[in-house]
């Protein structure tokens, strides 16, 4: 095998290991290969999915983003109260992500002119915007929109089959995939991940691109709290608590490295498939969820410990 | 003691890097090693200090045939290396490090008294009383880093001390002590495999050299019946005509001028002018400021005080990007570190300042950059198999090359090149000049900041002399010579012409 075959190969081990485990699954399984149950499956992994393409580029600059969930929360209840003030729902929605794209934008200010590191930094208005959505929602769920637009965002369907959000989450995964491989903006995002110092020198306005990374990291998870928000006609100042690990797992799985530079946005998909298909598949065998747990992560370790052993 | 490798093979998958190399070294000596980049040096070494594992060979010591499978073996057989870049651990301290994996103990807690006592002994031992064995490694210099990492090998019991470019970043001063402590060890029976590009140094302080070429032994001299030009011949196997190539200078306007310049703490009153065409090459002893000049130039360091004018219009440079579009280019002096995304392709790097070039609306069109790559690959002569390569796969040369490649990929006006040869074989630097005297001779204005005083003083009319971040002379190349601009980086006469 020459090198480049095998970094072809390493490259799509995440689709390879998807492949596998819906293989084993589907012979398990009766369930699992319907055409109802894979739909299913990718609506549920769309809110993870958008929010890890924008931890995606986070991760390719070297940064972390562990206040997903709370931006998430806190745009949530930000649009269910404009729409109960009789607010234009749509509008209202737009304002909800142009306020998560603020906190993130919020988040890469403070990173890379208050030169905090990402993990503080974060972790920090993790903690802040999950207050504040407890202190704007008063602590209890907002609930009841009545507007079927609104619930057409997370719960439509397109031609009676396919699952909005997943339009939402395939549409954002071409947007992504060309932003990174086709535009300046995103040579730049890869090449300030892979040597901050050395783009700096060649003129690439670093900071300006960590702050335009976390707006968009913003906006996706706002997107991904739009779409939770609709489905559940509800929005929870306590929901996406703990997010931020699922979209970490499924950027680390698709192989992009934690220390910046390399990855791409397929990978994320396919590995945030990987982590929907195994919960759906262990829940249609009737795995107890304890296990399930144990499961995934032996999974993702797995995954690590061969990609790192393919690199050698 | 004597070391033999023989018959020493070694491939890296389906790259064969070593080829049957024979190598020895005997007490009491100070063996060059050298070779081209991508000759074969590095690996040879650690093989022997038990990095890698020979696929093929033996390693005799005294006669006797040894088995390094390990750099624990390696240091059991008394085979120790420096490595260019510094193995200290930064945050402990010199006695810390010294004394690392095997401190002094007493009922199990360590004995900070006796550690201290021989620390002391043994930076006495070798010339350097005058480092703290308290004091916190990283806040050494690099002379004195590298000297605790030899006392380090020595307490270890090394007869076999493998140094790898020790020199590269050390002042003159450091130098010399240095090269005083190689004696010692020498007298002492110690033997010194020294690899190193430094053609003077290795004439001044070795007894023999041995040379690589891709991967296979070339041959091995004694100092004494061999020459520069042989040596040469013998590491690129042809001849490369002149070390410097000649060129004809014709410097035309001033393009840039720069009067009373100053940063924060650096450097101050720095005025020079450069004409189109013309190399201002920047002399001095390492730390005395030569780098912050280009530094503030360039806009990576701030302006504290002056005035720079770019074909006569005032020049305000806020940041790289300023510089940039003003038509500066700045090849900087650590390749790895500010010069090259590592990860990144060949192609990447290439058009990394100017993809704005290259794009509408932010969108590369990839047609266009790679035809521009492969022109630039060609022009300059880079050698790489393919562009979309990684960066890193590169000999050090052509790496130097990518980054010149990424600088060229629109003409500049003015040129900043900070030690623009470091670490480049010969091969590739007489390349490199060429590429130079290309680019003076289309009009660029260029200044130059070199550690190697032949360098300057060759390829340079005239030559700005730095010392303690203040100018101490300004010469004419053609009626400079080593003694004047030592003496002016030295803090002798200052004397401007």
């Amino acid at each position: 095998m020459t090198p480049q075959q095998k970094a072809t190969l390493q490259k799509l081990g995440p689709f390879i290991a998807l492949v596998i485990v819906s293989v084993g699954l589907a012979v398990l399984s009766p369930d699992f290969l319907t055409m109802g149950n894979l739909l299913n499956v990718m609506r549920q992994v769309s809110i993870n999915a958008l929010i890890a393409f924008g931890m995606t580029l986070v991760i390719l600059l070297g940064g972390i983003d562990l206040s997903v969930g709370s931006i998430l929360a806190l745009s949530s209840v930000t649009i269910a109260t404009l729409i109960q003030s009789g607010l234009d729902p749509l509008l209202a929605t737009l304002l909800g992500v142009l306020a998560g794209a603020a906190m993130g934008f919020a988040n890469g200010l403070v990173i890379s002119k208050g030169k905090v590191a990402p993990f503080i930094a974060t972790l920090a208005s993790m903690t802040i915007l999950r207050g504040l959505s407890l202190v704007v929602s008063g602590g209890s769920p907002i609930t009841g929109f009545n507007s079927d637009l609104f619930s057409l965002l997370g719960g439509g369907y397109v031609a009676g089959l396919i699952p909005v959000p997943v339009v939402w989450m395939l549409v954002m995964f071409g947007l992504f995939a060309f932003l990174l491989k086709k535009t300046v903006f995103g040579r730049h995002v890869y090449a300030t991940g892979g040597n901050e110092e050395a783009a700096r020198l060649s003129g690439v306005k670093v900071d300006r691109i960590k702050v335009w990374v976390y707006t968009l990291s913003g906006a996706m998870s706002a997107m991904a709290g739009v779409i939770l928000t609709s489905r559940l006609n509800s929005a929870q100042p306590t929901a996406g608590t703990g997010y931020e690990l699922d979209a970490i797992a499924a950027v680390v799985l698709g192989g992009t490295s934690l220390t910046g530079g390399r990855g791409w946005i397929f990978g994320t998909l396919m590995g945030a498939l990987l982590i929907g298909v195994l919960n759906n598949g262990l829940n249609l065998l009737g795995v107890s969820s304890f296990y399930q747990q144990v499961i995934k992560g032996v999974v993702i370790l797995l995954a690590v410990l061969i990609d790192r052993s393919g690199k050698k | 003691m004597t070391v033999s490798m023989r018959g020493i093979c070694k491939a890296f998958g389906p790259v064969k890097v070593l080829e049957s190399v024979d190598f020895a070294v005997a007490a009491g000596e100070i063996h060059a090693l050298m070779g081209e980049n991508g000759a074969g040096k590095s690996t040879l070494m650690k093989i022997l200090s038990g990095v890698y594992k020979a696929d093929a060979g033996e390693i005799v010591i005294d006669g006797r045939p040894a088995q390094i499978r390990s750099t624990r073996d390696a240091e059991s057989h008394g085979i120790a290396i420096i490595h260019q870049e510094l193995n200290l651990i930064p945050q402990l301290t010199v006695m810390e490090n010294l004394f690392l994996g095997r401190e002094p103990s007493r009922f199990g807690l360590i004995d900070h008294a006796r550690m201290r006592r021989e620390a002391e002994t043994q930076l006495k031992a070798l010339g350097a009383g005058g480092i703290d064995p308290a004091a916190e490694a990283g806040s050494l210099s690099i002379g004195q880093q590298q000297m605790v990492e030899i006392a380090k090998a020595l307490a270890m019991r090394a007869r076999v001390l493998i140094m790898d470019e020790p020199t590269a970043a050390l002042t003159d001063r450091e130098i010399e002590v240095l090269f005083g402590l190689m004696r010692q060890l020498q007298a002492q029976g110690v033997a010194i495999v020294y690899v190193s590009h430094r053609m003077e140094e290795i004439f001044r302080i070795c007894d023999k050299i041995s040379v690589l070429r891709d991967g296979c032994f070339v041959g091995e001299r004694r100092i004494a019946d061999t020459g520069f030009d042989e040596v040469v011949h013998l590491m690129v196997g042809r001849e490369i005509g002149d070390r410097f190539p000649r060129r004809e200078s014709r410097p035309g306007e001033v393009k840039l001028s720069v009067r009373g310049l100053a940063d924060h703490g650096h450097v101050r009153d720095i005025s020079f002018d450069v004409r189109a065409g013309e190399v201002l090459g920047v002399a001095g002893l390492m730390g005395a400021g030569r780098s912050e000049i280009l530094k503030t130039l360039f806009g990576v360091n701030p302006r504290a005080a002056g005035e720079v004018m770019l074909d006569g219009q005032p020049l305000t440079v806020r940041h790289p990007g300023d510089a940039i579009a003003a038509g500066i280019a700045f090849v900087t002096e650590d390749r790895k570190g500010q010069g090259l995304v590592l990860g990144m392709s060949v192609r990447e790097n290439t058009t990394l300042v100017h993809l704005g070039k290259h794009a509408r609306a932010g969108m590369v069109n990839a047609a266009s950059e790679r035809a521009a790559v492969d022109g630039l690959i060609k022009q300059l002569r880079i050698r790489t198999r393919d562009a979309e390569l990684d960066v890193k796969s590169l000999s050090g040369g052509n790496q130097q090359k990518v980054v010149f490649a990424k600088w060229l990929a629109e003409p500049p006006r003015v040129l900043l090149l900070d030690e623009p040869t470091r670490g480049v074989d010969v091969g590739g630097k007489a390349e490199i000049y060429h590429i130079i005297n290309q680019l003076a001779a289309a009009g660029v204005a260029i200044v130059m900041v070199s550690s190697e005083l032949p360098e300057v003083m060759a390829m340079s009319d005239r030559i700005l002399v730095i010392h303690e971040g203040r100018q101490t002379g300004l010469f004419d190349a053609a009626g400079a010579t080593q003694e004047t601009i030592m003496a002016a980086a030295t803090g002798g006469d200052a004397q401007a012409a």
